[in-house]
């Protein structure tokens, strides 16, 4: 078998994160900061723990600034529900993700302003673009970093610097790079970084987070939830201190233990090695699909730099067809269609038919993308 | 003998209070790096928490703890000698 949706969500996982999370149910159990005896203070060390991981991995100062969430999605809804007002206005590209985009739309509705910044057909963003689009109520500039449509990447760091000189806060849509991608908050001007667990980073599904930079003030970030925290319990109100103020009801720990390890393996191999890998299994199979007749691959033909999102269609055959033969005959598991992500396609011109999507994690082979190349050559000649 | 029980030994130590737990974890993973001997116990009765853990370590050491917590922004509630 041979796994192409790491996109979607990696597999497999490094053994240490199974390992982690069988730890935590066996030896561990109980609810971090809740109680004051000793296997709930190991269960707290586990969930810091994970926080320092993504401080180092992400360079900020302050693990307790990086808050635990669900997935990506969860972590975009809190900034940008929590960050924007009727009268505000926000900028993005119209290569989002709907975990972007559905927010945004949501909030247009309660009289927030939704500017998006066309991309090229090849999902290139001129950041002067971005430039123009600010105006007086341009609160914050959200972008996609790496496309899960087409594995190209946005310019984080130019726009990113353009927000901070306009006094705008910039959030970033890590889903595809955090893990693959080296990141740096301070280096990329990033304000809040949304990364999800469950893809590159290596952990299981349900955790996820937003990383807060020094730029944002708590106080002009609503909470999207509140409840138990463990902390100020003699009060009804939330308590304001971080990362209390956004992280109530019990946390996924035992996902967070395996979220853990799957950091620890990432920084043990090193993120820059990682990406060069996933960029070598990438131009490879770029180049092997590009040379099928009837083959067409999405995105910037001279890109140096991207993630291992490659998306192309056959001509005349469904992408959906496609993949149950991929599936069925070949053995080969990839996502086709939209990927959740329309305004990519309708700026790559393959909206609503879609794609066929191959993405790739540090556990692929360049024998795996040999025998992708093949079974998509079989298929495309009819045979 | 082990850091934490070395610790246990001294009758003369001081327990940090904080608002919350993942900030009394914070303190206890820098102050180790820091080598200095800390434990977290559960608050004292005669204290009010609402976290209930806090951190505890000798009083010779009560100049460097203090300079951590200044240093990493970490917010606590008050430092009681015990």
């Amino acid at each position: 078998m041979i796994y192409l949706d790491n996109a979607a969500t990696s597999y497999p996982k490094p053994k240490e994160v199974g390992q982690a999370m069988m730890y935590f149910l066996e030896k561990v159990g109980a609810s971090p900061g809740r109680s004051g005896h000793r296997l709930s203070i190991e269960a707290g060390r586990i969930l810091y723990q994970t926080r320092e991981r993504l401080a180092e991995l992400f360079n900020g100062d302050d693990p307790l600034r990086i808050i635990f969430t669900l997935n990506v999605t969860d972590a975009i809804n809190l900034a940008l529900k929590g960050l924007l007002g009727p009268g505000d206005q926000v900028i993005t590209s119209s290569m989002e993700h709907n975990s972007v985009m559905r927010p945004l739309r949501g909030l247009e509705k309660r009289g927030v302003e939704v500017k998006v910044i066309p991309c090229s057909p090849q999902g290139v963003l001129c950041p002067v673009d971005i430039k123009r689009a600010i105006k007086k109520n341009t609160k914050l500039i959200v972008l996609n970093h790496g496309s899960n449509v087409i594995g190209s990447l946005l310019p984080i760091t130019v726009v990113g610097e353009i927000a901070r000189k306009h006094d705008i806060l910039f959030l970033v849509d890590t889903a595809q790079t955090a893990g693959c991608y080296p990141l740096d908050i301070k280096k990329d001007y990033i304000d809040l970084l949304a990364f999800t667990g469950h893809k590159a980073l290596y952990g299981p599904p349900g955790t996820g987070g937003l990383v807060l930079g020094e730029r944002v003030d708590t106080k002009k970030l609503t909470p999207l939830k509140e409840g138990g925290t463990g902390s100020h319990s003699e009060f009804e109100e939330q308590p304001d201190f971080l990362p209390d103020l956004y992280e109530s009801g019990t946390p996924n720990t035992v996902g967070l233990a395996g979220l853990n390890a799957g950091i620890s393996f990432i920084l043990k191999e090193g993120i820059n090695k990682i990406h060069q890998y996933e960029l070598n299994l990438s131009q490879k199979l770029i180049a092997g699909l590009k040379e099928i007749p009837g083959v067409t691959v999405f995105g910037e033909d001279q890109a140096k730099d991207r993630v291992a999102v490659i998306s192309f269609n056959i001509k005349d055959q469904l992408p959906s067809e496609v993949g149950l033969r991929l599936d069925e005959e070949y053995d080969i598991m990839c996502r086709v269609g939209l990927h959740c992500s329309p305004a990519t396609h309708k700026t790559i011109g393959t909206f609503p038919i879609g794609t066929i999507r191959f993405s790739m994690s540090w556990f692929n082979t360049f024998e795996e993308v040999e025998q992708a190349i093949l079974a998509v050559r079989n298929i495309a000649k009819g045979a | 003998m082990t850091q934490e029980e070395l610790l246990l030994m001294e009758d003369n130590y001081s327990v940090v209070i904080f608002y919350s737990t993942s900030a009394a974890i914070r303190a206890e993973s820098l102050a180790k790096r820091n080598k200095l001997m800390v434990k977290l116990i559960p608050v004292p009765r005669n204290l009010s928490s609402d976290c209930g853990i806090c951190l505890q370590f000798n009083n010779e050491d009560k100049q460097r703890i203090k300079e951590i917590l200044v240093e990493r922004k970490i917010e606590y509630d008050d430092i009681y000698e015990i």
